[in-house]
This record gives structure tokens, C-alpha cells and sequence, in this order.
């Protein structure tokens, strides 16, 4: 009985269409132990049985190279003891690309399960003048063909019958295609056989396709597994068996010939071809999009409406959810008695759950772009056009979208990190995502730069002295960013340079359900992975803060109004507490208030307006266009009588702001995308080293240059 | 002998020898870059590098200097 059938394929084939057309929204998803890689599984009822799901990452090949590709071998050769091993195998081939897709299914084909084959679009490639016969291709392949057109729902119910049919008995008449050099299928039996002696040491019973895959896939995931579990001798052993294997060039090229040749024989048979090639409107439209001039322009119009659509679209919605979670919070603070279920509520679960829900209208319209983007085909152009750009530091084109992202906020940009093919792209790109300055940071800005940069202009009055100082904030993001990034690729994430091998798929118009889908599934999933975690420490703040509050029960009452709020601060733990802090920010210009006010902004850096207020006696309800904060600021005095605020003060407080990492909601996110406390502990840390030592050269090299006077 | 990354954009060739035996010699291998395929130069992208190439009837993008292990023949 068929229990688990997973769906295969390469990408961009219709994979996901097919999922959605197959189990609805019934899909949950999570991931698999130890790496990055996100499992995806569903229902479907099969003659009145509940069968599940496994929608596989998309991919060209079972020769893994990292942990992560070799999810996918290991969950089709049943090596992952969480999961339940896999009774068929559905592949998903898009019929206008059938050669190179049929490499996957010759794979496939001798794992010894029980194959389907869904040929997609055969409705586009007729278009193009290919006919494809299904009948032809199962005769010649040995496995059932049913032709779908998983956007438009054909084929699906007969899909569902054909694996309704399915037995687990049904791959016994499955023959082992393509065929190998006698000396290689030899090696291949010799390597399992030999594995086979080594179970107990494995702990498990080394298949014959993995072995296989072992043999072939020189420096692959397989082999340095096996190695380091093995040791002694099992590679001067295996590479004494790939020269008895094959004595003419490499044992990958080897097997490509061996497919393709297979390949070719079922193409000869189930395919005609136009003599001609049709010129598609897809290369039509390729002719403009990746074009030199015009391509560049549309490129950056995409991005133009992108980066606004997140930047300034999402914000009066956000404006709209904080005013109304305050606005709750506030009613509760007004109608429950002064206590601690009170301080649990209003600071804990409504602000938490504030500050969570806040980010959703970023994360959706992110997500809708991104998700139109890739269903189109028009995410790899850009990845096509910028990699030259990105490849200077290390990493690919495919980083570049996510790092435009993070520009209006670091967790749509790490989320966007998930179309990032290779492992260490990904987790350098998310590590640098932070470095963007993203909206949060504007406040902050527009604070200093209206206190305390002179409405001047400079070059020849053409440029605004507080605007060149808000682009260049931006503009260090930018640069530390770049060496960062390439630091890192040398460094923690060093390896062999990934191949930048990418499929440019045909365009077609994107699939309302599958974008959708798509856009749901992120919204959701952010706010179940984090809001959870960032809920939770909110919740436990408010605690905190309850119970340090009701330590200082007497002082607090006494310090009711506003102006005794700045008294009952200085004598206060945060009083004391800045005390302690003093010595640490003095070579930064700073005095302990706004080393109170920096530290006491680490859940979320916008905040810090806010505590700056508090702090010079304003109370907590200032923004920054207050006319009031700017004013006291620049009337605040050191002790020694002279201004508290000069502008290498205001730019070192800017520059250390504009570095530093004090976001928990972006910590949290990274948690979650690369499972390990130590990535954002590393970020939190390298972020705040380098916000230090960075506003400590600019506050002196200002200072030194007579800024201080001026 | 040439090798793809001296094509121009719509020059067309026979995939000779392919170099390396690395991850990237058995990327492009899979990607149906081997020994006697054909293959076309679609265009480079704008700042020069990476190149598009049509092989197996499919557009696939790779950087120049992972087409300098491809070595190509003329069409016969």
C-alpha cells in the first residue's frame, strides 16, 4: 500500500502548481533536521485513502554537493530516519525542455520505486511547434505518462487515478536504464557490497544508488560523508576503484554520456521537432529584457517599484496597525488596575504581538513581488544582469534582490535569502542583509540630521548639506557591506566557488493561485516561526520589567509626572546602570544618557527617539519631528557646562546606529532561517564591534577636523 | 582550438573537450553541456559577464570563466 509519494523535479517546471493542484491548501510546512532546506508536504485522497505528499526543493540532478542538496537523495533513498520512507515517486517534466529534464528522470528511474512521470505544458511546447506523444515516451521508458497542465487543472484527476493504481510491487518491473560500461556496473556492485561491511560501523545499509553516486560524484556530499565516517584509507581505496571503473575521462562525464544517449533513443521516439526553431515571444522578450540598454532601464524600474511598493506603500498600513495596537494597549492600561496582569497584557502580549503583526504588510507586498518575479521567470534576468556586480564580492546575482529588500527591513530580506541556490551565498547574503539601512533607521536620521546639520548647501549649492549626510548613512551600509561579504566568503563561509549555472527559464504569465499561495503560506509562516519567538521574549521583558517596577513601587509613584519621569531615571536602575555604561561610550562622545538610551533600544532600534525623550525629561510620547526633543538636545549640556551635542557627537550616534544591530525581530529571523543561535550571536557581535569602532574613528576624525566648533 | 567563452552572441558550435573535474565540470555535464552537443551563444549580459547559451533547447546562464573549460568545434 502507497502511503508517501514524493513529487521530483527541476525547477521551474511547474512543481508547485502541480502540489497546489494536488493537495489544495491542506499543505504544511517546516524543515528538515540540520539544514536549511524547507520541507513542504500535503494530502491526497487516492480512492477514498489519505495519501501524503512531499514536494522536493526543485532540482537538476541527484549528485549532491552540500548537506543540503542531499535532502533530497537521502529522503528518496530512505537514509533520513525522521522521515518516512518514500513508496513512489511522481517526476515532473516540462515538455518543452524534455531532454534535460529526462536527465533527472533516468535518476530516478533506478532508484527501484515506483515512477510517474506528470509531462507539464505540453500546451506551451505545441506552441513552439513540439509535439510530444505520451504513449510513445511511457513505452520507451517503462513507466506510466500523463500528460497535465497543472494551472489549468487537466490532468490532475487522471494523475490521481494513475497513482491510486500504484503498488509499492509496481517498480519490480522496473529494468535499470541507461546502460554502463561493464567495468563501471562491476565497481559500482563491488563499492555496495564493500559498504555493505561497514553497516554496523554506519549505522545503516548503504544502498546501491548511493553507492553509485559515492563512486561517480568526485568531492560530492556522498563521498565526504562516507569519509569522514569511514577514515582510514576509504579514499585511497575509492580512488583506486573510479580508475578501475572507467579509463576514458571522468566518471561524471561517463554517466551524463550514458543518460543522454538514453535520453536520445526516447526523444527519437516520442518527439518531433519543427525543422526550424520557432522563434518564441519569450526570445522576443528576452531580446529587450537582458539587452544591454534597454534591459538596464527595465531593471531598474522593477527594482524602482519594488524597493517603493515595500519602502512607502507598506508604511501608512504599518502606521495603521502600531497606532491600533497602541491604541489597544492603551485602552487596557486605562481599564485594568495597576498591577502585574496588567503590565503582562498591555507590554507584553499586545505589544509583542504589535510589534510582530507591524511587519506583515512589508512581508506580503515583498512577498507578492517576489513571487510574481519568480513565477514569471524574470527573477533569474536579474540574477543574469547583476551578477558581475555581486560576483566582486563573493556572492551571485541571486543575492541581490534579498539585499534591496533588506533597505526597507533586514526580515523580508532574509526570507528573500530562500531563493538563493547556493548554501554559503545564502547565509553570507543573510548575514550582511542587516548592514542595509533599513526604514527603521530613518527616525533616527531625520532626528540628528534636523537637529543638528546645518540646512546649508554645498557644491556649488546644488546639493543639500542634511540630504548628502542622509545618502551617505545609506551609502555605509553599502560599503561595509562589500568587503563584509567578501571577508566572510574568504573566511567562515569559505569554499570552492559555486557553479553559477542558471537555468533562464521560458516567461509566462504568472499563476494568480500559485502567487497566492505563495504570498499566504510566507505571511503565515512568519508570524506563527517569528512571531512566536519574538512574542515570547516580549512576554518576558514585560515580566522582567513588572517585577524590577514593583521592587521600585515607592520611587515609581513618586515619579508620576513627566518631568519627574528624567529624576526618578537618573536615580534609578537605568540611572545606575548608565553609570556603569559612561566610561564604555565616552570615546564615542557620548555621555551615559544616550549610552542608556542605545542600550535600552536593542529590541528594536527605532525606539531609541523615544528613550532619548524619556531620558532628557520629555516623557516617552515624542517622535522625531518634535520640535521640543530637538531643541533639548541641542540645549543639553555636559557637566562641564559646554554642548552636550556637537556634530561629530550627532554623526557618531548616526554612524553607530546606521552599523549596529539592535533589531530582535531581525536576530530571531535569523535564528529561525539558519537554525543555530551562534549565526545571529555572530551578527549581534561583529554588527555592534563594528558600530563601535566605526562612530570612534568618525567622532574623532571630525572632532579633529574642527567640526566640534563648528 | 576556442573555447565558449571566445564565442559571439548567435555563433554556434560542437562541444569538444570539457575541462576540470570539479563540481562545475559535472554541473554543466548534467546540464547537458558534454562531448557532441550542440550549442549556441545567445548574448552577454550587460557588464560583460555572465554569457547565455542555448544547448539542449533550453537558455542556461553561466560566467565566462566557467565556459573557458568548454572547448568548441566548428559545425560541421
Amino acid at each position: 500500500m502507497i502511503k508517501t509519494i514524493a513529487l521530483v523535479g527541476n525547477p521551474n517546471v511547474g512543481k508547485t502548481t502541480l502540489f497546489n493542484a494536488l493537495t489544495g491548501l491542506s499543505h504544511v510546512t517546516g524543515n528538515y533536521p540540520g539544514v536549511t532546506v524547507e520541507r513542504k508536504a500535503g494530502k491526497v485522497q487516492l480512492n477514498g485513502k489519505t495519501v501524503e505528499i512531499v514536494d522536493l526543493p526543485g532540482t537538476y540532478s541527484l549528485a549532491a554537493r552540500s548537506p543540503d542538496e542531499m535532502i533530497v537523495t537521502d529522503l528518496l533513498l530512505g537514509n533520513l530516519s525522521s522521515e518516512r520512507p518514500i513508496d513512489a515517486v511522481v517526476s515532473v517534466v516540462d515538455a518543452t525542455n524534455i531532454e534535460r529534464n529526462l536527465y533527472l528522470v533516468s535518476q530516478l528511474r533506478e532508484l527501484g520505486k515506483p515512477l510517474v512521470i506528470a509531462l507539464n505544458m505540453t500546451d506551451i511546447a505545441e506552441s513552439h511547434g513540439i509535439q510530444v506523444s505520451p504513449e510513445k515516451i511511457a513505452c520507451e521508458i517503462g513507466v506510466p505518462v500523463v500528460p497535465v497542465s497543472a494551472h489549468k487543472n487537466v490532468g490532475v484527476e487522471r494523475l490521481k487515478e494513475v497513482l491510486s493504481r500504484l503498488t509499492r510491487e509496481s517498480a519490480d518491473a522496473v529494468t535499470p536504464v541507461p546502460t554502463y560500461p561493464e567495468a563501471f556496473n562491476r565497481e559500482v556492485d563491488a563499492l555496495t557490497a564493500h559498504l555493505v561491511t561497514h553497516s554496523t560501523k554506519l549505522g545503516r545499509k548503504v544502498p546501491r544508488a548511493e553507492a553509485f553516486r559515492v563512486l561517480v560524484d568526485k568531492g560530492g556530499y556522498a563521498e565526504t560523508r562516507l569519509a569522514k565516517a569511514l577514515a582510514n584509507g576509504f579514499m585511497d581505496d575509492l580512488s583506486r576503484r573510479r580508475e578501475r571503473a572507467n579509463t576514458n575521462g571522468s566518471l561524471a562525464s561517463l554517466e551524463a554520456r550514458s543518460r543522454y544517449t538514453w535520453i536520445r533513443k526516447i526523444v527519437a521516439a516520442g518527439v518531433t521537432r519543427p525543422e526550424t526553431r520557432v522563434i518564441t515571444w519569450s526570445d522576443r522578450v528576452d531580446h529587450y529584457v537582458t539587452h544591454k540598454v534597454y534591459g538596464t532601464i527595465i531593471f531598474v524600474a522593477v527594482m524602482a517599484v519594488v524597493f517603493q511598493a515595500i519602502f512607502s506603500w507598506a508604511a501608512p498600513l504599518m502606521q495603521l496597525i502600531s497606532d491600533g495596537f497602541t491604541a489597544l494597549g492603551g485602552l487596557i492600561n486605562a481599564s485594568m488596575p495597576d498591577g502585574m496582569l496588567r503590565s503582562l497584557l498591555a507590554d507584553g502580549v499586545i505589544a509583542g504581538f504589535g510589534s510582530v503583526v507591524t511587519f506583515i504588510p512589508q512581508i506580503l507586498i515583498l512577498s507578492l513581488f517576489i513571487a510574481l518575479l519568480e513565477d514569471c521567470g524574470y527573477m533569474s534576468r536579474a540574477a543574469f544582469l547583476m551578477d558581475k556586480l555581486l560576483s566582486k564580492c563573493g556572492l551571485s546575482g541571486q543575492s541581490f534582490i534579498p539585499l534591496l529588500s533588506s533597505f526597507a527591513c533586514a526580515i523580508p530580506g532574509i526570507l528573500a535569502t530562500r531563493t538563493i541556490s547556493n548554501r554559503r551565498d545564502r547565509f553570507t547574503t543573510m548575514l550582511v542583509a542587516p548592514l542595509m539601512s533599513c526604514s527603521a533607521r530613518l527616525p533616527i536620521y531625520t532626528m540628528m540630521i534636523a537637529a543638528f546639520i546645518p540646512g546649508t548647501h554645498v557644491l556649488g549649492g546644488l546639493v543639500g548639506l542634511q540630504g548628502l549626510t542622509l545618502f551617505f548613512m545609506y551609502l555605509l551600509g553599502i560599503t561595509v557591506a562589500v568587503p563584509t561579504a567578501w571577508l566572510l566568503k574568504k573566511t567562515l563561509l569559505k569554499g570552492e566557488t559555486p557553479p553559477f549555472l542558471l537555468e533562464l527559464p521560458t516567461y509566462k504569465w504568472p499563476q494568480p493561485r500559485t502567487v497566492a499561495i505563495k504570498v499566504y503560506t510566507q505571511g503565515r509562516e512568519f508570524l506563527l516561526r517569528a512571531g512566536t519567538l519574538i512574542f515570547s521574549i516580549a512576554v518576558r521583558d514585560a515580566i522582567v520589567a513588572s517585577v524590577s517596577d514593583t521592587a521600585d513601587r515607592d520611587a515609581q509613584l513618586g515619579a508620576l509626572a513627566k518631568e519627574e519621569s528624567g529624576a526618578y531615571l537618573r536615580n534609578s536602575i537605568i540611572g545606575h546602570l548608565g553609570q556603569a555604561v559612561a566610561p564604555v561610550v565616552r570615546p564615542l562622545g557620548w555621555d551615559w544618557r544616550i549610552g542608556m538610551a542605545a542600550l535600552a533600544s536593542f529590541p528594536a532600534r527605532e525606539v531609541v527617539v523615544a528613550t532619548l525623550g524619556t531620558i532628557f525629561n520629555l516623557g516617552s510620547d515624542v517622535d522625531e519631528t518634535s520640535q521640543g526633543l530637538r531643541a533639548t538636545l541641542r540645549d543639553a549640556t555636559t557637566p562641564t557646562g559646554g554642548k552636550l551635542f556637537t556634530i561629530p557627537v550627532a554623526l557618531s550616534i548616526m554612524v553607530f546606529f546606521a552599523l549596529c544591530s539592535q533589531c530582535g525581530s531581525t536576530l530571531a529571523i535569523l535564528k529561525r532561517e539558519t537554525g543555530k543561535w551562534r549565526w545571529p550571536l555572530f551578527v549581534f557581535g561583529y554588527l555592534t564591534t563594528l558600530a563601535y569602532l566605526v562612530s570612534f574613528a568618525v567622532f574623532h576624525i571630525t572632532t579633529a577636523v574642527g567640526w566640534g566648533s563648528v | 582550438m576556442r573555447t565558449l567563452d571566445q564565442l559571439k552572441p548567435g555563433e554556434k558550435g560542437i562541444v569538444g573537450y570539457l575541462h576540470g573535474d570539479g563540481s562545475i565540470h559535472q554541473r554543466l555535464l548534467e546540464m547537458g553541456v558534454f562531448e557532441g552537443s550542440e550549442i549556441e551563444v545567445i548574448r552577454y549580459a550587460p557588464m560583460g559577464d555572465p554569457m547565455e547559451i542555448r544547448v539542449q533547447g533550453y537558455h542556461l546562464s553561466l560566467r565566462k570563466n566557467e565556459a573557458a573549460l568548454v572547448e568548441v568545434e566548428e559545425v560541421p
